[in-house]
């Protein structure tokens, strides 16, 4: 006679090590099997739309930090992207390569955050311990550069706040030569270890098809071998002119994914190279001065520019009458904003595109007849980070 | 890029005809508009005609134009992976109307309706689940809406007393205040048409 299996229900989260932030799962289980997962989201939501409805371009800006906090300044791109295409000014070009560069920091901050936690999901401790000394160093030079570790606001409509020093350029190279041996060193602890191998090789398998239909981008696309990258297939910035591969995975599974990430730190590396040989002098933002507030110095000389200034802080400046949409290849997939404009100083709307949003929507499907140890490392290679997810 | 839009402009128009209500490509972007009752054949159409093959359901976002009789508007952003670009489409209709869900086309679109549920209040006709999903258990009302106060009508403590978290009509020290700091007598449009008068004047 068959015995009478009851499925339980069991909470997974919030306060949860292995939730990356604040997820609640509801799973389903037959034994330590899971049948169904409902993620409740919204415990870190914060209203960023709603904020930035009531806010002038500039003081929307900072909120952009705040959604991924582990690359901020990818996000910032996306709206400063998004501001400019509406405005239809021109950013010189040493702002491009200066956005290039802590960009790709920002890309390496995130894949290291991200490979070294799923690792530390799985049992290995000493991979987070490494990378997150690599981190360290990076959110030195976003200090270094704007004044704050994390939470950056250094993107500005027309270019970027403040130029860098040569000193910091010098430092960034000096990093970026000295830092494919971190990921060797990493890559020595994680890719031909067997543990991490077994709780990683054809788990969470997403298909092309799969992957299409649910929305998936950045690495989550190209981890199932579709070989789609917004910094080449629509390129912004300066990223036409830089030489850089693109990893595409095979199986589609958690293991594939990791190794993307890995491959694709070392590309950044070389992205900032070329960025940092190849950067020219000049201004960091647009000379409008109806757009980018005016040079310090000037302010004591010029009435012009104390116009500008005062204008600028309190009013702000108004965009044309619009809605864009804008997107950049964040570390976790495709970043966007949707931007309504009504002409005035404040955005009317603006809807952000959350890669992580689509991509945990996913989880139910994803975790469908694995085991309940599937369910950490299955999350940690989606890439979660609730700021993004929440808004 | 303008060039593959314009194409896909023409394709649609030519074969969806009267569905298409307006098409425009602003900002090097296409936008579509149609009737809300349209909505499945026009995303069936684009997602599986040969030339379009928008694949991807990028986001759905919700607008609110209160003064306006239809006045919830809806814009579907897609991607195509093939042809490398992407198509805006955009449905206006009223409060009480429900819209059907695309969840049957694309599995994404389920959060994403339910988010737009969540921030506005649109109903969705066939929705699998349609829950709130970013607010919190038991939230009333519609936080995108532009009649919602930023402040909100809530606020949660925990109440030593009452040993739980409670809720409480939002009390606050000083109300938010909304400057306008818009000066009604200056645009850089103003600029621009001095200095052509002044052009004008010299040519004169």
């Amino acid at each position: 006679m068959p015995k009478k299996t009851k499925s339980m229900s069991l909470n997974f989260g919030p306060q949860h090590p292995a939730a990356h932030g604040v997820l609640r799962l509801i799973l389903e289980l037959d034994g330590e099997v899971v049948e169904k997962a409902d993620p409740h989201i919204g415990l870190l939501h914060r209203g960023t739309e709603k904020l930035i409805e009531q806010k002038t371009y500039t003081q929307a800006l900072p909120y952009f930090d705040r959604l991924d906090y582990v690359a901020p300044m990818n996000q910032e791109h996306a709206f400063a992207l998004a501001a400019e295409k509406l405005l239809k000014i021109d950013v010189p070009i040493r702002a491009k390569y200066i956005r290039v560069i802590f960009c790709e920091i920002g890309r390496i901050l995130s894949h290291i955050l991200n490979v070294t936690t799923q690792a530390l999901d799985v049992g290995a401790l000493t991979p987070s311990l490494w990378g997150f000394e690599e981190r360290e160093t990076l959110m030195t030079f976003y200090e270094r550069a704007s004044g704050s570790r994390l939470h950056a606001n250094y993107f500005r409509t027309g270019g970027v706040h403040q130029d860098i020093p040569m000193k910091l350029i010098e430092d960034i190279e000096k990093f970026c030569r000295s830092f494919p041996k971190i990921i060797d060193d990493l890559e020595g602890l994680l890719t031909d270890n067997r543990i991490f191998k077994q709780r990683n090789v054809e788990i969470g398998i997403v298909t092309k098809q799969e992957a299409l239909d649910h929305s998936f981008s950045g690495v989550m696309l190209r981890g199932s071998g579709v070989p789609w990258d917004l910094r080449r297939s629509q390129p912004y910035e300066i990223y036409k002119d830089l030489d850089f591969k693109i990893p595409v995975g095979k199986n589609g599974d958690c293991y594939d994914r990791y190794l993307c990430r890995i491959e694709e730190m070392r590309e950044s590396v070389k992205i900032i190279l070329q960025c940092i040989e190849r950067i020219p002098k000049g201004p960091v933002k647009s000379i409008d001065g109806k757009i980018s507030p005016p040079n310090r110095d000037d302010l004591k000389q010029s009435m012009e520019a104390l116009i500008h200034h005062f204008k600028l802080f309190t009013e702000g400046y108004r965009v044309p009458k619009g809605d864009v949409y804008s997107a950049v290849e964040a570390p976790k997939g495709e970043f966007g904003v949707y931007l309504i404009s009504d002409g005035t100083n404040k955005p009317y709307r603006c809807k952000i595109r959350a890669p992580g949003f689509s991509h945990l929507q996913a989880m139910d499907y994803l975790i469908r007849g694995h085991m309940l140890a599937d369910v950490p490392a299955v999350l940690g290679s989606l890439d979660i980070v609730f700021g993004e997810v929440d808004r | 890029m303008l060039e593959i839009l314009k194409k896909i402009e023409r394709l649609v128009n030519s074969e969806l005809t009267t569905k298409i209500q307006k098409s425009t490509i602003e900002n090097e972007e296409l936008l579509i508009q149609i009737e809300e009752k349209d909505l499945i054949e026009v995303v069936q159409f684009i997602k599986l005609n040969e030339n379009c093959k928008f694949r991807q359901l990028i986001d759905i976002a919700g607008v609110d134009y209160p003064e306006d009789e239809k006045r919830f508007h809806l814009v579907y952003l897609f991607l195509s992976h093939e042809k490398n670009i992407r198509l805006k489409l955009l449905i206006k209709f009223q409060i009480e109307q429900s819209i059907v869900s695309l969840t049957k086309i694309f599995p994404s679109a389920n959060w994403m309706e339910r988010e737009v549920f969540d921030m506005y209040g649109i109903k969705f006709k066939n929705h699998p689940d349609l829950r709130r999903i970013l607010t919190d258990y038991g939230f009333k009302g519609h936080p995108l809406r532009k009649d919602f106060p930023l402040t909100g009508f809530n606020e949660v403590r925990y109440s030593e007393k009452e040993k739980k978290v409670i809720y409480e009509p939002v009390k606050l020290e000083q109300n938010y205040r909304n400057f306008d700091f818009e000066s009604p007598w200056e645009g850089t449009s103003y600029i621009k048409e001095v200095k052509r008068s002044e052009k004008n004047a010299k040519k004169n």
